[in-house]
């Protein structure tokens, strides 16, 4: 229903609603929060990457003066092992309560094992050094291809891989099997000029986020349940945790705080639940925060992964056939996310015969969690960089190739579904077009890459009411938590519908008792299904408003237009009336407006981009530096073009730390040995360049305004784009992320 | 208990006291002594500068100061930036650049955007990197915070 045309508030560029709160520090994020009364409490972890829980002795932390209750795995409800729907995504129940506090096994160093509340948080640590804990220390395995071998250390001794539908006998680490089938793979080889097949392997990652993980609860003697904290999803914690303590969800209430940042892991609960069940037993808020070092060692990083891709292509650049084998680290419960890596690895392009295998296998470290674009990066690290050995054998440009390639809406993916409409040959364009990708590279060591991402989006549910003030504004109440801008992205569309300045609209988002249900602020779904539902709650107010006018001029409603903010009448008599005049008369005309709005809609239409790097290697020390740095992706249509580019160059530059130093160093003993800020090290912005986002707008058929979600897809190109880059500075293939300095010296020979 | 320590400084030009242990925190004492929360823990080491306040003129993690140590000194954080009707030329610059999303590392940028401003007020943009490079943020990649930078520097100096 979209075409590409102007819009009056959507593309603009105003201030964001909640900004003046966030740069003066005002803005209450989740470890904000107070209470009177306020207890705070603390988590006890495992020193283990792998033991045996023998026994817990919690008397002597109950005994310590100021600590007011210890909780353990058995203060636990008896829960079913069943598979619960979560929203996004579904999880066992059983696994969620095992990861919130160990039962009989520790599976992973930090794995969260009891919890303290005291009257301050100096003293809720000091008790965690009472509890006693009995540990069977058994060997642990950190790597996808240990785990999968048959001797390997099991983490789940009744585990059985689920191969392609069917249970194995044995036990094993493996969790499941897929495979993806389409043509006849051996004709396509056959039918090749040129096939590369190559191994890679990317390290474990995290998201990141500034903010460490918190919750306040209060539980109070009539059962209901009150949880403040900064998540991407309060119905998606407000239905973790009725399933992990037994609560009934209308019990719960989830106040959504501002959140410092998530990218996918601040979905999963940790410590919610732990502060819940510390408030039952004392009756008293209760606060649990997390250090920076048990946001590492505790919480779902993006997995480890070992990736096989073959490629065949024929001299005048067509491919034949492609091949993935991707095996990815679940961390410590099933659960990885190998099936959207499956899914992204060969999207961009048409690929007649390919095969696609998947396995999702459990290792020794914290359970994995979604981190943008969950999957794709890893894959795409090996696919974009076999596709680019192909254009250097068949001498071609690397953006010809794809544009030769790119799927066409229709075409049939390797996964089965047909390819929905993407502005894939718009956006190599626009990197063929800009002014980087023509321009000189001088210098030795130096070179320049290019790599695609592509990430389909996701709807979900969500929910919008509009209030219609007497003064001609609105108030929007919407559930989904605000990271980077999306209430004003939200505001803005439905500021278009009803012709008034995204001024005038004042967006709240609500807690799980005061809004419709809404799913997680994840999945690049908020500005687009959020957005939906704020069109349609707009549009329940512009009928509305329709109505008022026709009675105010004694017309029938379908004698009323509404154009440019304006109602108007012809019908006999001429009658004029902007929307602030009407809202002035709704007392008269029968009380209050109040719009609503819901959405799911089922085409978030996927978003692509193309990547152009330069970095300068320095042979001497190995380290990789980026001289310049051009993003484009279709944005299908921008709303506020200053966030679509800020999650571009965001995303560019997690992908550039994942691509250049980011990873979970262990040791033998499974334990991670760089769990702060200043050993896994983020980019700085001495590191860095200006990211050159350049948004380009094939407006998404599945939504009003064309919108697609455009989080995601930033984060895949950089590994493959710089590694490529690296190839023509040095002339070396790396093959393993990250390329830190050990690494590329270590390619080059030279250690 | 440790016996609490008695203190009497200056935050944001105004005579405060307080009771600390003396093991807490400067970062703590704002934030759960005095209510301040504008200084945020994003790692409580001083790797990530969230909780950037200005001390004595300098610019200082509020992490890695003991609360005890304020007494006769002069303290800034986020909180005493903007008049009363008018945002601080900092504060405008980041909303109008759109140089924050989440915003948890906003008010520490700020605060290193405003100590290299009264140092020097027309940094090159490799000076606002290297000065800002004690401030992690991980939704932005830093563009247009530097840019930010550059403008408020544009309209302070």
């Amino acid at each position: 229903m979209a075409e590409k045309k102007d819009y009056k508030v959507v593309g603009t560029r105003p201030i964001r609603h909640d900004g003046v709160d966030k740069v003066t520090g005002r803005a209450l994020y989740g470890a904000d929060f107070y209470a009177v009364g306020l207890l705070h409490g603390r988590v006890l972890r495992s020193p283990h990457a792998h033991a045996r829980i023998k026994s817990i002795d919690t008397s002597r932390a109950e005994a310590h003066p100021g600590v007011r209750a210890v909780v353990t795995a058995k203060d636990f409800p008896d829960v079913e092992d069943k598979i619960a729907d979560l929203g996004e995504g579904a999880a066992n129940v059983k696994d969620l309560q095992d990861n919130v506090l160990a039962g009989d096994k520790v599976l992973y160093k930090g794995h969260q094992v009891a919890a303290v509340a005291a009257i301050d948080p100096h003293t809720a640590e000091e008790a965690l050094e009472l509890i006693d804990v009995e540990y069977e220390v058994l060997p642990p395995v950190i790597s996808v291809l240990d785990a999968m071998k048959e001797d390997a250390p099991l983490l789940h001794e009744n585990m059985r891989t689920d191969e392609m539908g069917e249970k194995s006998e044995n036990p094993s680490n493996i969790a499941s099997h897929f495979q993806h089938k389409q043509g006849d793979l051996e004709k396509g080889f056959a039918e090749a000029d040129v096939v590369v097949e190559r191994e890679y392997t990317t390290e474990t990652v995290h998201q990141g986020y500034i903010e460490p993980h918190n919750a306040t609860a209060l539980y109070n003697p009539d059962g209901h349940l009150t949880i403040w904290c900064s998540t991407q999803g309060a119905f998606a914690v407000r239905e973790q945790v009725a399933e992990i303590l037994e609560l009934p969800v209308s019990k719960i209430k989830v106040v959504p705080m501002e959140i410092g940042g998530g990218f996918g892991g601040k979905i999963n609960v940790y410590i919610k639940p732990i502060a819940a069940m510390l408030s039952m037993k004392t009756g008293k808020p209760v606060k649990v925060l997390m250090s920076r070092a048990d946001v590492f060692e505790g919480t779902g990083p993006t997995p480890g992964s070992y990736v096989r891709v073959k490629m065949g292509a024929t001299n005048d650049g067509h491919i034949t056939a492609a091949e993935a084998y991707l095996a990815f680290e679940a961390g410590a419960y099933a659960g990885s996310p190998v099936g959207a890596a499956a899914f992204c690895v060969f999207s961009p392009y048409k690929v007649e015969n390919g095969q696609v295998d998947g396995y999702d296998v459990v290792v020794n470290k914290p359970k994995t969690a979604a981190y943008r674009a969950p999957g794709a990066t890893n894959a795409a690290f090996a696919a974009e960089t076999v596709i680019d050995e192909i254009c250097e054998k068949i001498g071609m440009d690397p953006l010809e190739f794809r544009i030769l390639n790119s799927a066409k809406e229709g075409d049939i993916r390797v996964d089965g579904p047909p390819a929905p409409r993407v502005g894939f040959v718009e956006t190599v364009e626009a990197a063929k077009d800009h002014p980087h990708y023509s321009a000189p590279l001088e210098g030795e060591n130096r070179g320049r890459g290019v790599a695609s991402g592509y990430w389909p989006n996701f709807g979900m549910k969500s929910s919008v009411v509009i209030n219609v003030t007497a003064d001609g504004t609105i108030s929007l109440v919407e559930g989904s938590t605000d990271i980077g801008g999306t209430r004003a992205a939200i505001a803005m569309q439905a500021a278009e519908v009803l012709g008034i300045p995204a001024e005038s609209v004042t967006p709240t988002v609500a807690d799980t008792d005061s809004v419709g249900y809404t799913a997680v602020t994840g999945g690049s779904r908020t500005a687009f299904a959020t957005g939906y539902a704020a069109y349609e709650a707009a549009q329940d107010v512009k009928q509305q408003m329709i109505e008022r006018a026709a009675k105010l001029w004694e017309v029938d409603t379908d004698a009323v237009q509404f154009a440019d903010g304006v109602f108007s009448t012809v019908n006999g008599k001429e009658e004029e009336i902007d929307f602030k005049g009407l809202a002035a008369r709704l007392d008269e005309t029968g009380g209050p407006v109040v719009g609503r709005g819901t959405a799911d809609p089922n085409q978030p239409g996927p978003s692509i981009g193309v990547h152009v790097v330069d970095v300068e290697v320095d042979p001497e020390t190995g380290k990789i530096d980026i001289l310049r740095y051009t993003a484009t992706q279709d944005a299908g249509k921008a709303v506020h073009p200053s966030y679509v580019e800020g999650q571009i160059q965001g995303g560019a530059v997690q992908g550039i730390g994942w691509a250049l130093n980011e990873e979970y160093i262990y040791n033998e003993k499974g334990e991670m040995t760089n769990a702060s800020f200043l050993d896994y090290r983020i980019p700085t912005c001495l590191d860095l360049p200006m990211i050159d986002a350049v948004i380009v707008e094939v407006p998404n058929p599945g939504h009003p305004y064309g919108v697609r979600g455009v989080g995601e897809t930033p984060i895949i190109a950089p590994p493959a784009a710089i590694a490529n880059a690296v190839y023509r500075a040095v002339g070396v293939r790396m093959k393993e992320l990250p390329m830190s300095p050990g690494r590329v010296l270590k390619t080059l020979g030279k250690i | 208990m440790p016996r609490k320590v008695h203190v009497q400084t200056t935050i944001n030009g105004e005579t405060v006291e307080y009771l600390c242990e003396p093991r807490q925190s400067l970062l703590e004492v704002l934030r759960d002594v005095l209510h301040l929360t504008g200084a945020k823990e994003g790692c409580n080491n001083g790797n990530c500068g969230a909780c950037s306040v200005i001390l004595d003129g300098r610019l200082v993690n509020s992490c890695l100061v003991l609360g005890a140590e304020l007494e006769g000194k002069s303290l800034e954080t986020i909180e005493g930036l903007a008049d009363p009707d008018q945002l601080d030329p900092i504060q405008d610059a980041f909303l109008e650049n759109a140089a924050l999303q989440c915003g948890i590392c906003t008010p520490g940028f700020i605060m290193a955007a405003k100590a290299l401003l009264d140092n020097n007020p027309n940094p090159t943009e490799y000076e606002i990197r290297y000065w800002l490079a004690g401030n992690l943020c991980r939704c932005t990649g830093y563009d247009k915070i530097v840019r930010a930078v550059q403008d408020a520097a544009q309209t302070t100096s």
